[in-house]
Order: structure tokens, then C-alpha cells, then sequence
């Protein structure tokens, strides 16, 4: 009982706290290291700077800063850097660059006949999906799943990856309040890139950067929804 | 980015900027003077989230031979990967090289290091100055941002004192100015989508098919140009770079103090 | 210099006036601006990021690049730019002091640059740049084991004394850097320029491990002012 009381006294120290690389969060066997820690000993650490997080009998660190790591399924926004014969590379801002195989693309394309470019060139800006990221870390991209484009007009912005889902909120509440109140068509990506276009663009780009700025406010999405509505 | 340079394209178009700058605004200008207190001048220059840091040193050295009483200045750049991502290491490339010429011709042409008085003994011994300038963040504009710190360190430039045997003590500097009578300042222009645009950031340079860099003096002469980029431009476009370069070399002088700065 | 103080005025065993800044460059992915006295580093860590050229990847950890560079106003004497033999040493103890502290691991074939540029120097230069690499590592979300923290230390007029200056360079019966993972309490850094029975090296050192433990926390307090100001505001 006792050791209980005493490990929820730690628990209430240092959940939601930011810990830096090489910190203990806590002594204790009860619990175990989730993502961005690790057990050493007694203890378990804190692999980086974040916050660190008590879900039920595991810690992880969420980061507060760093790069996009891709995982299988999410939607992001990436640039093409290269047109190659089997397909194009992608830059999507995280430590490895993607890749867009023939297969991962709508349309049957016989690369004898086609013109590469002539479907995605240098510059271009997509919607994709990733669909694989190997031990190894290659990553693929598919343009079959659903939502995913190729985009023409409206304009991109740039947050930081950790905001996203402060950005995206409960089930998509945030997001949506701001394509409502906007009426602006808004694609965002995991990867921190987000595109959008509509008659209220300047106003949409505002309430994202605002949310980035203040991602750990409480009440944001209601200071959100003030913001927009005073037009 | 094909989506982002058309979006900036039907901005400019429209003569709206990204941040809501008009076509003719500069970002927020900071002049910080004297961070490095061990070089004989410096200055740091922010415009927006460019930041540049411009330090000059001093030495003694021997004249060129066809001006045995000036004194010699040296201008060098080095744009160091941790100013953006794309920057790599190695020694200074052409953008690098171009950078430094151009704020160095600025400074050259308009005479404003008054060289002659840079002459300790003539045909023997003259002062260097050597300028070197280090962008620490490349947000857009470099030129402009260095070309301003560089005077602005020059300002600030102090002489140190010589001992008896003609050495520089570093430690101990004197309280005289270098001799400046002038105070130039680089101003560049982006051509995006026929529009001229002031102070462009990163995205804009990205969208510009070309830019041109106008230094202009005190006195309201120009001293120096320099076309970058492949695209063309019209003597039209060219001279409302001209005014726009002398309008707004004016406006910068004011981050600085110098006896020249007409009011 | 007096017997119990320094040309400055310091207690052998005090460090310098000390000022520590993370997060101070926007494009860099983590940065951070170390002073000891007079002598300021400036470190900008970009990465994990893909390396290229790929034969120079390695597909079981991220590579670790590390260079030192000095402003060329950042000394009495103008440096020439540009690296030299004394540079490149120093960027590679560095790159080797940092490396143990990284779970390079979990980055395959990518590459983590670390900028460090010295634009203002008064002895002490690569501990001033090892302590703002290791902020500007933990700054950008680097995975890490532990902090890594340096300083030198010497002897003077027989005192073990912390911190050299630069005219202290002269006097000293040795100079000994050295960077040190203050959780892991293990040495990963160093170098020494003297002359001096192995007790007396040992006296240094560990002078020089108590500089380090005083320095960690100031590198806890610059960071954790920094991210706790994200976090709260």
C-alpha cells in the first residue's frame, strides 16, 4: 500500500512535466518505457527533451520538438525532388526523403510509353499516404488511398510536426472548426505541411499559426473560435 | 514549390506579400552594435528572422604597390550550414563570393573608408581592415542584411593602439573612429512576375526570376549594381529599382549615426 | 596575481561568468549560445537529416558530423577562414566526445550535423562549443543518454585551478580539457598540454569533473527555460 501512495505522489510530479535527455522520471519496476524512453536499472529515462506522459502502466515522452518520423497510414504533404524511371522521390521533411513507386499511383503506366514528369514533376506538391517504412527505414508513398492529390493553387504552410495533432484536435474538432468558420478546403499533413485554399485563406493561415503558437494554452479551441469569428 | 511560387506569383499580382507586406517593405530592422567586443567593430543585423553578424579586424600590414599611401580593405563572406539547411561546408562557393564582392564594392566605390589616412608609413606600412561577414540565419536578403552590418561594424570600427615598435595591442583600443566619410548602403530588388518586390524572404527569392542589388551613398549617388539571376530587365525596371534603392537606402541609414547621414 | 586570486579576480576554483541560451537560431533544428567569460560559441544542429553521398551512409546508425569553425574576428590576431589543422583536430575530439552520449541507433542511414562556430574567443574555446553543441543536440529532439558537459582545468601557482583564461594559457603547468556525461559520470573528452606528476593530473581532473557537475545544471536550467515557457504559456 505503502510503495502505492508513494509512486502516485511521483506520478503527480512528474507526469506532464518536461524532462530532458537522460532524466529519471521515475524509480519504480511497476512501470515500463514507452516510446522515447528506456529502463536502466530501477529507473526509467527519458530518451529526449518532451513532456513526459502516464499512460496507465507506461511512460513515454512526447517530443516537444523534432522531425517528422513516418509511420504506415499517415497522410502527408510532401514536394517531389526527383523524377526517376521507377517512379519519384519525395521530400516530406523528415529524416528520410520518400518514395513514390509506379505502383503506388492511380493509373496503369507503362514506363516505355510515359513521360514521368509528365504526372508528377519537379516542384509539384501531393497528398499521400505512406504505405510502408521498412526496418531499414525506406519509406513509400501510395497516391491510390482515398483523399490523397496532387495540388493546383491555394498556398502552404508550415507548422511545427508536434503540433499536428493539437492542430487536427479531437476527432477533427479543431480542423473542422476552422474549415467551417472559413470555408476554406484545408489538407493537413502528418509530416507538419498543410495546404489550403478558399475566399478566407489569410484568416485560416492565422488561427493555424495562432494554434501552434499556443498549442499548450487550455481553452484554445475556444479562443480559436472567438478568434474566427470576429472576422 | 510549384503550389507556393503561384500562389506568390497571384500575390504580387495583386501587390500583397505572404506576411502582408506591401511590394515596398522592409521586414523589422534591428541594428545591434558591438556584440563582439574583441573585434575592433562589429554589428549584428536582423531583418525579420534574417540575422547576420559582421566583425572587423584590424592588422598592419604592407600597401599594394600601386597605392603605396592606402590603406587595404578585404571584404570576405562565409555562409556557414548553420544559417540554413541547404548550406553546405567547404569553402566559399559563387553565392558566397558574389555576397562579399558586392557588399565590398558598396563600401570601395563610394570611398567610404577614407584610405589615405589608413597610411602609417607610405610605401611601407598601412592599416588593413578586413570585414568579414557571417550570416548566422538566411531568412531572405542576405545582401541587403549583410551590406548593412558591414557598415554599421565599420562605424563602430575603433582604432587599437600601436606600441613603440609599431605592434597592435588588441586590448587596448584607442578611442578614434576609422575614418569614414560615407555611409553606403546595398538595396535589392526581386523581380517576381514582372513586379519589383523590397526585401524579399526565402520563399520569394525561391519565386524571383531575377533580382538586382543598388548600393546608393549619403550624398544620394549610386555606387555600385549587380544583377543576379538569369532572367531579364527592362531600363524601365531598372530605373524604379533605382529610385526605389536610393528611397530606401535612406530609410535604412536611420538605423545608424555617422556625421555623413544627412538628415 | 595574488596568492589566493586570479588575474581576474576569480577563486582557482571558480568558472567564469557563464551564459547559457538555447533555441537562439530559427532555421536551425536546434541551436544554442554558450559564454565562459569573454569566449562565445554558437552551436546549430540540423538533422537527423538523409546523408549524401550514400556510400558514406551506414545502415545500422545515423553518422555524426562535427565541425569547428572560428569566426575570423573572433580572435586578437585575425583567423584566416576556413579549416586548419587545429580545427579539424578539434572537430573531430569533439565529434567523438559527443557520439557516446547519441543513440545514433535509432537513425539508420541518416546523418546529424553540428555547427559550432566561435565568435568570440578567450581560451576555452572547445569546451564553450562542446557545452552549446550538447544543448543545441538536446534543443532539436536528438535521442540522447545523457547531457555532455566540458571544461578545462589547470595549475597555477600550485593551485588546481578551473576554467583557463586566455592569459592564464601562459602561466599554467597544464591544460586539460575534458567532456564529461554527468549522469553516466563518464569521461568522453580528453586532452592535456603539460608537464605534471600523474597525482597532480589527477587533482585536475577531477577539479575539472566538479566544473562539469556545476555546469550540467546550468545547461538543465537553460533548456528547462526554454521548453517550460512552450509548455506554459
Amino acid at each position: 500500500m505503502n510503495e502505492d501512495m508513494e509512486n502516485d505522489e511521483n506520478f503527480e510530479k512528474k507526469d506532464k512535466t518536461v524532462v530532458l535527455p537522460g532524466d529519471s522520471i521515475i524509480e519504480s519496476m511497476e512501470y515500463l518505457p514507452g516510446r522515447n524512453c528506456f529502463r536502466e536499472g530501477n529507473s526509467i529515462i527519458s530518451k529526449r527533451l518532451g513532456l513526459a506522459h502516464f499512460k496507465g502502466h507506461v511512460i513515454e515522452v512526447v517530443p516537444l520538438s523534432g522531425m517528422y518520423v513516418p509511420e504506415v497510414g499517415d497522410m502527408v504533404i510532401g514536394e517531389v525532388a526527383e523524377v526517376q524511371h521507377a517512379g519519384w522521390v519525395i521530400d516530406i521533411n523528415s529524416p528520410y526523403q520518400a518514395f513514390l513507386p509506379l505502383s503506388g499511383v492511380a493509373e496503369f503506366i507503362d514506363p516505355a510509353k510515359t513521360d514521368m514528369a509528365k504526372i508528377y514533376r519537379k516542384g509539384d506538391v501531393i497528398y499521400g499516404k505512406i504505405l510502408l517504412v521498412s526496418p531499414a527505414k525506406s519509406i513509400h508513398i501510395s497516391m491510390q488511398a482515398p483523399k490523397t492529390r496532387k495540388f493546383t493553387g491555394g498556398r502552404i504552410l508550415s507548422i511545427s510536426p508536434v503540433k499536428v495533432p493539437r492542430l487536427i484536435g479531437k476527432q477533427g474538432s479543431m480542423i473542422n472548426l476552422i474549415k467551417d468558420k472559413t470555408g476554406c478546403m484545408i489538407s493537413v499533413g502528418q509530416n507538419g505541411l498543410i495546404w489550403l485554399q478558399g475566399e478566407n485563406e489569410e484568416l485560416a493561415a492565422n488561427a493555424i499559426n495562432e494554434i501552434e503558437k499556443k498549442s499548450h494554452v487550455e481553452g484554445l479551441t475556444d479562443h480559436i473560435e472567438k478568434m474566427l469569428s470576429r472576422k | 514549390m510549384n503550389v507556393q511560387k503561384q500562389y506568390i506569383f497571384s500575390l504580387v499580382s495583386n501587390k500583397k506579400r505572404m506576411d502582408n507586406r506591401s511590394l515596398d517593405e522592409f521586414r523589422k530592422v534591428v541594428v545591434e552594435n558591438n556584440p563582439i567586443e574583441q573585434a575592433e567593430g562589429s554589428a549584428t543585423v536582423t531583418m525579420g528572422d534574417t540575422k547576420v553578424l559582421v566583425g572587423v579586424k584590424l592588422a598592419v600590414g604592407t600597401p599594394f604597390p600601386d597605392t603605396p599611401n592606402e590603406g587595404v580593405l578585404m571584404v570576405g563572406a562565409e555562409l556557414s550550414p548553420m544559417a540554413h539547411p541547404d548550406f553546405e561546408t567547404g569553402p566559399p562557393g559563387e553565392i558566397a563570393i558574389e555576397l562579399a564582392r558586392i557588399v565590398d564594392r558598396g563600401i570601395r566605390e563610394s570611398h567610404a573608408i577614407d584610405t589615405e589616412k589608413l597610411c602609417i608609413k607610405k610605401g611601407e606600412k598601412v592599416w588593413m581592415v578586413f570585414v568579414d561577414i557571417q550570416p548566422l540565419n538566411h531568412a531572405g536578403n542576405l545582401i541587403d542584411a549583410s551590406g548593412l552590418a558591414a557598415i554599421a561594424a565599420l562605424i563602430n570600427t575603433r582604432m587599437p593602439k600601436l606600441d613603440e615598435d609599431g605592434k597592435i595591442i588588441y586590448e587596448e583600443k584607442t578611442s578614434e573612429s576609422l575614418p569614414l566619410k560615407d555611409v553606403p548602403i546595398p538595396i535589392t530588388l526581386a523581380k517576381i512576375n514582372g513586379h519589383l518586390v523590397v526585401d524579399p524572404d526565402v520563399e520569394e527569392e525561391d519565386a524571383m526570376s531575377c533580382r538586382i542589388t543598388i548600393s546608393t551613398n549619403s550624398e544620394g549617388n549610386v555606387c555600385a549594381i549587380q544583377k543576379g539571376g538569369s532572367s531579364d530587365l527592362s531600363m524601365e525596371e531598372f530605373e524604379k529599382a533605382m529610385e526605389l534603392s536610393l528611397r530606401k537606402g535612406k530609410e535604412l541609414r536611420k538605423h545608424l549615426k555617422h556625421h555623413s547621414i544627412k538628415e | 596575481m595574488s596568492e589566493g586570486k586570479r588575474m581576474d579576480g576569480r577563486d582557482f576554483h571558480d568558472i567564469r561568468p557563464i551564459e547559457m541560451k538555447v533555441g537562439v537560431l530559427k532555421n536551425a533544428n536546434g541551436s544554442a549560445l554558450v559564454s565562459l567569460g569573454k569566449t562565445r560559441a554558437l552551436a546549430a544542429v540540423y538533422g537527423p537529416r538523409e546523408l549524401h553521398p550514400k556510400h558514406l551512409q551506414n545502415n545500422e546508425r545515423a553518422v555524426l558530423n562535427c565541425i569547428y569553425t572560428m569566426a575570423p574576428f573572433s580572435t586578437s590576431d585575425r583567423v584566416r577562414p576556413g579549416p586548419n589543422r587545429r580545427s579539424t583536430e578539434i572537430s573531430k575530439v569533439t565529434r567523438e566526445c559527443l557520439e557516446p552520449a547519441l543513440f545514433l541507433e535509432d537513425f539508420p542511414r541518416t546523418v546529424i550535423d553540428v555547427y559550432i562556430v566561435i565568435i568570440q574567443a578567450n581560451a576555452g574555446t572547445r569546451t564553450a562549443g562542446i557545452n552549446a553543441a550538447s544543448l543545441a543536440l538536446a534543443d532539436a529532439g536528438i535521442q540522447m543518454r545523457d547531457l555532455v558537459t566540458s571544461v578545462a582545468a589547470g595549475k597555477l601557482n600550485g593551485h588546481y585551478a578551473l576554467d583557463l583564461m586566455g592569459k592564464e594559457e601562459e602561466e599554467t603547468d597544464c591544460d586539460l580539457p575534458i567532456a564529461y556525461m554527468p549522469r553516466l559520470k563518464k569521461l568522453t573528452l580528453m586532452q592535456m598540454d603539460g608537464n605534471m606528476p600523474p597525482a597532480d593530473v589527477k587533482g585536475v581532473i577531477n577539479l575539472a569533473i566538479k566544473g562539469c557537475e556545476k555546469l550540467y545544471d546550468l545547461q538543465r536550467k537553460a533548456l528547462l527555460e526554454r521548453w517550460s515557457k512552450e509548455v506554459l504559456e
